[in-house]
């Protein structure tokens, strides 16, 4: 871990006194005063924040406010690729961004649990101010709970965001027609394998990341090269499939994708065979999937393989106006397949 | 990985599935015994490949699906005992007992753990030496190898607190007890790739030529199944009845020895009771007599549970290849994945499981999947 070193702090009644996080970090005395003025504020540093009010005042935006909240529960705090305080920045940025809004600011709410070492608090933080300076929004209101050891596993995160989306654009699941394109921007499953295999101790023979991102600058891109882009979303958890099941039944069409289409890392496809997996289920955290009519397909996959975070973006499949609701994958070796939801988590299978 | 995509080849597929068709003169029902194999069959797609001619009926092999309620409901009982933790693989989980699954045990209160390998659970008595850690083994010779393992090092441990509730069911004798009912229209079969991996095969030519059967050992990639399914096909026309090995890159006819060892050591045949499908005799294991502290059922006393199934639920004739998953008249409507009436439904090898996941472009008519237009993929 590298960020925050509480040893380094001066002050009159020093943080290093409490290596962990004791009761009294959210009490509303001295020592939250403390992890405010000597953990945040010079992480998140920015003048709406540095005012501590008891709300963020910021200036008037132009077009419609965006909102989104979402919680962050993740175990182990720190895995490959990442951490959940990026985790929590990058999925609120990325919520903000695929509705077709300008992420802006963010809030931070900390739930943390009793002995947390705050070298460890340091680092979440330390990570969430670079993520959001990174994605240009500005983190600037926040609140901290304290909840006894064993009633928290560790820290919990929630993140809000506020954004603007220009007028005239509109983005939508219910928007996919027929013989529209489905384009994924990316390499999927990363995410949920990097964290199953920290989780579950599995080793595999090169360590797999998260691939969490930031993926506003991206959305910059493909609107600015295809402004008729009908549908995004970040297919965070239930994956690709949940995703698609979605558009599939809010935009009451079919989907038809291609299995060899699918840009799949070769190690997240071996730790999938492994473990019984679909890989088209798995979490993603930097990752998306756009649907834009036919005759932008080509340009918009261009304009998305010139950004870092889309530079193995592919056309997966096509919208169908047969078995409307349902989504349907075409087989390596040429059969077919319905893709469904799996009713909760995926579970690893016996032999 | 590679390798993988080797046996997914689609040209090459496209060649056995034409030589398929060009052998084919008549009707024929050809069994895939193994669960893994039904997933791959139709999360493949590989029944649509197929001349009409050649009908693959799914097999007993899904460990979960064919343990019994009766055990189900004992495992729900152990779970829920003060002290326990309870550690099974993630399959198990929603596999519905008599008052509903793990998960609800768990939420309830009982520590439940999902495993990835028995050892982990002895891990976890020598890490919890007040708890009484308790480990479901099922599974058929593909797990059995494994669970005898964490026995005997539980043994050299000296550790106390570490039992097995042991439900190992065997396939030699399932596709006997197949063969032999009056009901059977299996013509030939898919042998499972990974329990001859363990045990080999050679207890198969004595049945091959007894209910002259031809049985092909055969793995679980699509290219894999599909030439287990051109080599059945082609000893179905020419009359032969004979054991092939179409999977040499994993079986042998012996097996592997020092598994076999453990195995012998460690369990003893004993009869059982199948799931939706009654006892089999000596068709599963046991724990022999010397390792009796390590049996589950004998530490907690649960003989006195009684057990229910849901009377809609169809899942023995489905085990047994009389009954295709949609034939079933609950299948989709009150059974699905969310609301199983069979632990066939939710189990990631259950046959209902991949029709209703898979395969529900399934024309109920014909049993045929659908065909809509193609999918582009541009390059
Ligand atoms: S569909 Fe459901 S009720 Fe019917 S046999 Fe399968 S598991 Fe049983």
């Amino acid at each position: 871990m590298s960020g925050v070193n509480p040893d380094n702090w001066t002050c009159p009644l020093p943080l290093r006194d409490y290596p962990n996080v004791v009761l009294g970090h959210g009490g509303g005395g001295k020592l939250s005063a403390e992890l405010v003025e000597h953990l945040f504020l010079p992480a998140f540093r920015n003048d709406a924040l540095a005012a501590l009010g008891d709300a963020a005042i910021v200036p008037p935006v132009a077009g419609r406010l965006a909102l989104t909240t979402d919680c962050y529960v993740v175990r182990p705090l720190f895995f490959p690729g990442g951490c959940i305080g990026d985790l929590a920045v990058n999925g609120t940025v990325n919520d903000l961004a695929v509705s077709g809004a300008r992420p802006l600011y963010l809030t931070a709410g900390f739930i943390l649990e009793e002995g947390l070492p705050l070298a460890a608090l340091g680092d979440i933080v330390a990570r969430m101010a670079a993520a959001a300076r990174a994605a240009g929004v500005a983190i600037v209101t926040g609140d901290t709970k304290v909840v006894e050891r064993g009633h928290g596993d560790g820290c919990f995160v929630t993140t809000a965001g506020v954004g603007a989306v220009p007028d005239g654009l509109t983005l939508g699941p219910e928007r996919a027609r027929p013989g529209d394109a489905v384009v994924v921007s990316g390499a999927i499953g990363n995410h949920g394998i990097a964290i199953m295999s920290v989780r579950e101790g599995l080793e595999f023979e090169t360590i797999i990341a998260s691939d969490t991102a930031p993926l506003n600058g991206l959305v910059n891109e493909m609107l600015a090269a295809c402004p008729n882009v009908r549908v995004m979303r970040d297919p965070t958890r239930g994956g690709v499939a949940a995703t698609l099941n979605e558009i599939a039944g809010r935009s009451k069409v079919g989907i038809e994708i291609d299995e060899a289409c699918l840009p799949i890392d070769p190690q997240v496809w071996a730790a999938c065979e492994l473990l019984g997996l679909d890989p088209l289920m798995v979490a993603n955290e930097g990752k998306l999937v756009a649907v834009v009519p036919p005759s932008d397909a080509d340009r918009l996959v261009a304009a998305m393989r010139e950004h870092p975070f889309g530079a193995r973006a592919a056309v997966i499949g096509t919208v169908s106006d047969q078995h409307a609701g349902m989504v349907v994958a075409r087989t390596a070796v040429g059969g077919r397949r319905v893709v469904t939801l799996p009713v909760g988590e995926q579970l690893p299978r016996i032999c | 990985m590679k390798y993988l995509t080797e046996f997914r080849d689609g040209e090459l597929a496209r060649k056995l599935v034409a030589e398929i068709r060009s052998a084919v003169t008549r009707s024929w029902a050809i069994m895939e015994v193994c669960g893994g194999q039904t997933h791959s069959i139709i999360r493949n797609g590989i029944d649509q490949l197929l001349p009409p001619e050649v009908e693959l009926v799914h097999g007993p092999g899904c460990p979960v699906c064919v343990t019994p309620v009766e055990l189900i409901d004992k495992a729900h009982a152990i779970a829920a005992a003060p002290g326990v933790i309870f550690c099974s693989f993630g399959d198990m989980l929603r596999v519905p007992g008599t008052a509903g699954d793990l998960f609800q045990v768990k939420g309830r209160g009982g520590d439940v753990r999902v495993v990835y390998s028995p050892l982990d659970a002895v891990k976890l008595a020598r890490e919890n030496p007040t708890r009484e850690v308790v480990f479901f083994g099922i599974g058929f010779e593909t797990t059995a190898p494994a669970n005898a393992m964490a026995v005997v090092q539980a043994q050299r441990l000296g550790l106390s607190n570490f039992s097995v509730l042991v439900s190992h069911v065997l396939v030699p004798p399932a596709i006997e007890a197949i063969l032999g009912s009056p009901a059977n229209r299996v013509q030939a079969f898919l042998a499972a790739g990974h329990v001859c991996c363990v045990m080999g095969y050679h207890q198969y030519p004595a049945l091959a030529e007894r209910f002259r059967v031809p049985i092909v050992v055969t793995g679980f990639e699509p290219l894999d199944l599909l030439d287990g399914i051109r080599r059945a096909v082609l000893q179905l026309e020419a009359g032969t009845a004979t054991v092939e090995n179409a999977y040499p890159r994993v079986v042998t006819f012996e097996g592997n020895r020092p598994a076999q060892a453990v195995l012998a050591d460690v369990f003893e045949e004993t009869d059982r009771a199948w799931r939706g499908i009654g006892v089999i005799p000596r068709s599963g294991w046991r724990l022999r007599a010397a390792y009796r502290a390590f049996d589950a059922e004998a530490r907690f006393d649960v003989s006195g549970i009684r057990s229910v199934e849901p009377a809609a639920c169809r899942s023995g004739e489905v085990l047994r290849g009389t009954l295709k998953p949609h034939q079933c008249a609950a299948f989709g409507k009150e059974c699905t994945p969310r609301a199983p009436l069979g632990a066939t439904m939710v189990s990631s090898e259950g046959a209902c499981a991949a029709y209703y996941n898979y395969g529900r472009l399934v024309d109920l008519g014909t049993g045929r999947i659908g065909s809509a237009g193609a999918v582009a993929c541009p390059a």
